[in-house]
């Protein structure tokens, strides 16, 4: 049912896979020559040539974080609530209700680009894997996809591509995805997006870790059986850049199976509740050999791996393959010997293949043999602490001032309904529902406040967990710091038009080349900016990744972080703020206020002008914090009929999406038009019925922030009042563009 | 006590939880019994829960139609008892030839989550005997080999969908065997059953399945 790729040259790929002459093999698997001096000097021989393929894979960017992790130590990790942070599968929060949350974010953007529905299928696949290692069931999916622009043929069929793998995994495998993102924008064009977080619940004295345990315990290898899909994805997709011979790649895409993954999920769970296994640790990016050495090194232990007993899905598989094949829906389990056999029985009950396939031993190595033969000999730490650390250099690249000067000369548009229109229908401002309308977003009975909100609301017992997923590619690169910060703020005002304070983020930092130093710079003012804004708003980073190398022909894409946010609003409100509720007669109000609007890197300036220049506003604590608490407060006491962020496309298109939402115009006054579309992230709109106003203005009086009336919903079109204007969009125009922006361009590819 | 459903869990399946609440919620018992399991006596009536039953291989439903329960389940059919399969479990009631047709691709050939209007066409099913001809049900629909077509023509049509979101023949949204005792429903009427997540009209669907329960005694 899918299509090829449109434009693919065969034979031009083929010329160039031929190999120069003579390159050593470290080489080829990705090494650098130091890196394979630093192998020798660790093992004191040369490495066996499965040594040097798991090498390759654990010391990749992908497996090491090896240009990020001396920054990443500058984000906020702690509070008392956090139970697991930063270095585990993924972030766990303690709830306070006797539940914890576990959270976790991860790219897929090079197998995506390479293979488009197998590469976001194995993305959704591997990140629920990684909740399911802590303990935790996975209860929703997040996506955060970027393309090039959707006029593309090729972003088109990308899209398609990755969309259809997202709902195929996810409806299968039975996890709800409740939200997302979808941008498409140049930068993207030859190095799509595809980010997914996933969010699992677990009872809190279930955490599992991912540890081998002590000596004596019997490694168990669980799920599908092992074949040669995927070799090397971590060390030849994911940590370096494409170019032509890219295609030629698509071996190294995983072929994920959601029917293992769904059946792993319960059988995994009932392993956890009947406290079979010591430790676990799901079988990603580097395979066995990956999982047998975080475990150990975990543990202080070592590890001995009979690569013979591994069950496999083809014959003939040599000791290399064997050990870093990323096969999917496989998960190794260390258990005391007295209950294997019970593990293995609840492995056969769920129809899931199960091998035992190493022990646990004294000392710190891992140990590998096949046919006989050591084929591995190895310290765990090796692979995972001891993998090189770099610091890359870095400055302040010498175009940023010219970016800055760059700015827009405030030319007042010809008319301000048509930027409305044009922003309506832009495809990264439009409603994603083409896209969520293919996923299962309502599976468990708990998705309150679904996709195509600001945030979703995921009930629990009698509290709702509240998550957004902000990113923002333009704003970063006109400052990632500033951009950065802005983020974590948008998020935290996601929560909040549900009453939600933030508890969590997990950040998915996708950059370019990280030797370039320009490249660099912007990691490490993302990275700044991000702790600065978490640390303003006291939440704690859980955990994150960081994709790399998202270039094509030496070309970087945007800095684009992703902020995912998790919070919590315990007990639910009486009365949920939705947008489809506003009526006739209700109020039109924002909360706090935009003094100097600045539209530098605002969607506006992009979608009416094609213009990307000068610097975006720095956020502001201060005010964040004082409408981030009366949100909150006027949500926990039922006043807001409906809550809209400010975010991309600013105060003009939040409104436009309440009355699309709602089918009812408003009748909407300012003074400075460009107010209306500044992304400022410290307002709120804010609905209420007239028999509320007075509560809201005294609950805001009370705590000192400012807000003002607008307008008043109703009548059928979108009227705008300025000083020396009057504009009317008839809403029934706003709302094709809104809803038809993405189907109508879709309608013009096959479906995938 | 209550007679006791048994919701059927395939390897795949993944609506047995969201069923079994559904169920309770509305005073209902019911338990989750795995395919392998050939007996289902003391169980009062079956539900085939939404999902995709091994994976959806060869086809939606077919491995599932020759897994060790469904000569229970069929012998429940016979017997008259209720049996109702949402979703995947109409799709493997009309693979064990319990209902009349198959399903194919939806229309547009992409998977379809949302809320769809559906209008009762004949009352006289476990699945409508508490409704009248003409109300119309807002439920969730979520599938995307969701299309019923019956060449035979023998299928009854109990519920049709007020626009057509995926093709089906007939606009058919549920479709009941002649006794109207063994009903197969494409949207998912347990998703229905609370203000909060949208629309309670799944409400009076389950409870016409659960109050057909009461009409049979149940043997040891």
């Amino acid at each position: 049912m899918r299509e090829l790729p449109p434009e693919e040259d065969a034979l031009s790929i083929v010329a160039q896979e031929a190999p120069p002459e003579a390159e050593p093999a470290h080489r080829l698997l990705g090494l650098t020559d130091e890196e394979y001096r630093s192998i020798l000097d660790l093992l004191g021989r040369e490495p066996t040539p499965a040594e040097l393929a798991v090498y390759s894979v654990m010391w990749s960017e992908h497996c090491s974080y090896k240009s990020s992790r001396v920054h990443l130590g500058r984000l906020p990790t702690e509070a008392p609530w956090v139970v697991m942070g930063p270095g585990e599968n993924a972030g766990v929060v303690d709830l306070g209700n006797g539940w914890c949350a576990a959270l976790r974010i991860e790219s897929h953007n090079h197998p995506s680009f390479v293979e488009p529905f197998q590469g976001a299928a194995t993305g959704v696949g591997g990140i629920i894997r990684d909740i399911l290692t802590v303990g935790a069931r996975p209860v929703a999916l997040w996506d955060q996809i970027r393309f090039g622009p959707i006029d593309h043929d090729r972003s088109r069929y990308l899209f398609g591509g990755v969309v259809s793998g997202i709902a195929w995994y996810g409806n299968a495998v039975g996890v709800p995805t409740v939200g997302g993102e979808t941008a498409f924008a140049e930068t993207y064009s030859a190095n799509p997006l595809v980010n997914v977080m996933c969010l699992g619940l677990l009872p809190r004295d279930r955490v599992v870790r991912a540890t081998a345990g002590n000596p004596g315990n019997v490694a168990v290898l669980l799920g599908a059986p092992t074949g040669r899909d995927g070799i090397g994805g971590a060390s030849i997709l994911a940590s370096a850049g494409f170019d032509a011979t890219s295609e030629s790649k698509r071996p190294s895409v995983q072929v994920g199976d959601p029917f293992q993954g769904k059946k792993l999920i319960e059988a995994c769970l009932e392993l956890y509740e009947r406290g079979l296994v010591v430790g676990i640790q799901d079988l990603g990016a580097g395979g066995i050999s990956c999982a047998a050495s975080e475990t150990a090194a975990r543990a202080g232990v070592g590890v001995e791996l009979d690569l013979d007993r591994i069950h496999v899905r083809e014959e003939g598989m040599d000791p290399a393959e064997l050990l870093i094949s990323e096969s999917q829906e496989r998960m190794l389990a260390f258990v005391v010997p007295e209950r294997v056999e019970e593990v293995l029985e609840v492995a056969r009950r769920w129809e899931v293949d199960a091998s035992v396939v190493g022990r646990v031993v004294a000392g710190d190595r891992v140990v590998a043999r096949h046919h006989g033969r050591v084929v591995l000999d190895l310290p765990a730490a090796s692979l995972t602490d001891g993998a090189p650390a770099y610091r890359r250099p870095y400055g302040e690249p010498q175009w940023m001032e010219d970016l800055w000067s760059n700015t827009l000369s405030m030319v007042r548009p010809p008319r301000l309904g048509d930027a409305l229109l044009r922003l309506l229908d832009d495809p990264s401002v439009a409603s994603a529902r083409w896209v969520y309308e293919q996923y299962d977003h309502m599976l468990f009975l708990d998705t309150v406040v679904g996709p195509g909100a600001d945030a979703s609301l995921t009930r629990v017992d009698r509290a709702g967990l509240v998550v957004s997923t902000d990113g923002n590619g333009r704003v970063c690169y006109l400052d990632p710091r500033r951009g950065a910060a802005r983020l974590v703020w948008e998020a935290a005002a996601n929560l909040a038009t549900l009453g939600a304070r933030p508890l969590a983020v997990v950040d998915n930092l996708n950059f370019g080349n990280p030797e370039d130093p320009d490249v660099m710079w912007q990691f490490v003012e993302t990275v700044q900016g991000l702790a600065e804004a978490c640390t303003q708003l006291g939440v704690p980073v859980v955990g994150g990744n960081v994709s790399f190398y998202n270039e094509t022909e030496g070309k970087s894409i945007h800095p684009t972080p992703v902020v995912g946010m998790l919070g919590i609003v315990d007990p639910l409100p009486e009365q949920i703020p939705r947008w489809e509720n506003v009526e006739e007669g209700d109020e039109l109000w924002i909360v706090g206020s935009d003094p100097t609007p600045n539209l530098a890197g605002s969607a506006f300036e992009q979608v009416v002008f094609g213009h990307v220049g000068g610097r975006p506003a720095s956020t502001n604590p201060t005010r964040g914090n004082s409408v981030l608490g009366l949100v909150r407060r006027l949500v926990a006491e039922g006043i807001p009929v409906a809550l809209h962020d400010v975010s991309d496309g600013g105060l003009l298109v939040a409104v436009a999406e309440l009355c699309i939402a709602a089918r009812i115009g408003v009748g909407l006054s300012y003074s400075d038009w460009r107010a209306l579309f500044s992304e400022d992230p410290h307002r709120i709109v804010a609905v209420v019925s007239p028999a509320d106003s007075h509560r809201l203005v005294d609950a805001a009086r009370r705590q000192g922030v400012e807000i003002s009336r607008l307008g008043t919903f109703g009548g059928d079109s979108i009227l705008l009042e300025g000083p020396d204007r009057r504009e009317a969009v008839p809403l029934e125009e706003a709302s094709a563009a809104h809803l038809g922006a993405i189907p109508r361009r879709m309608a013009t590819s096959h479906a995938t | 006590m209550s007679p006791v459903t048994a919701v059927v869990v395939f390897p795949g399946t993944n609506c047995e939880r969201d069923v079994i609440r559904a169920l309770r919620a509305l005073g209902g018992e019911a338990e989750a019994v795995w395919h392998r399991d050939a007996d289902l006596s003391g169980f009062a009536g079956v539900v085939l829960p939404g999902g995709f039953a091994h994976g959806d291989y060869l086809r939606p439903g077919a491995i599932a139609a020759t897994s060790p329960i469904m000569a229970a389940v069929r012998r429940m059919a016979g017997e008259g008892r209720p049996v109702l399969g949402i979703c995947n479990g109409w799709q493997v009631l009309c693979e064990a030839g319990l209902l009349p047709g198959a399903h194919i691709a939806n229309r547009d050939l992409r998977f379809i989550c949302r809320f769809v209007e559906v209008e009762v066409v004949d009352t006289d099913t476990v699945l409508t005997s508490t409704l009248q001809v003409g109300q119309v049900l807002r439920i969730p629909l979520n599938s995307y080999e969701g299309a019923w077509v019956d060449p035979s023509g023998e299928g009854r049509v109990v519920l049709r969908y007020r626009d057509d979101p995926n093709g089906s023949q007939g606009r058919a949204a549920a479709v009941a065997d002649g006794r109207g005792n063994v009903v197969g429903v494409m949207p998912h009427p347990e998703r229905a059953v609370d203000h909060l997540t949208g629309s309670t009209d799944g409400v009076p669907l389950l409870e016409s399945y659960l109050a057909a329960l009461e009409r049979l005694p149940v043997h040891a």
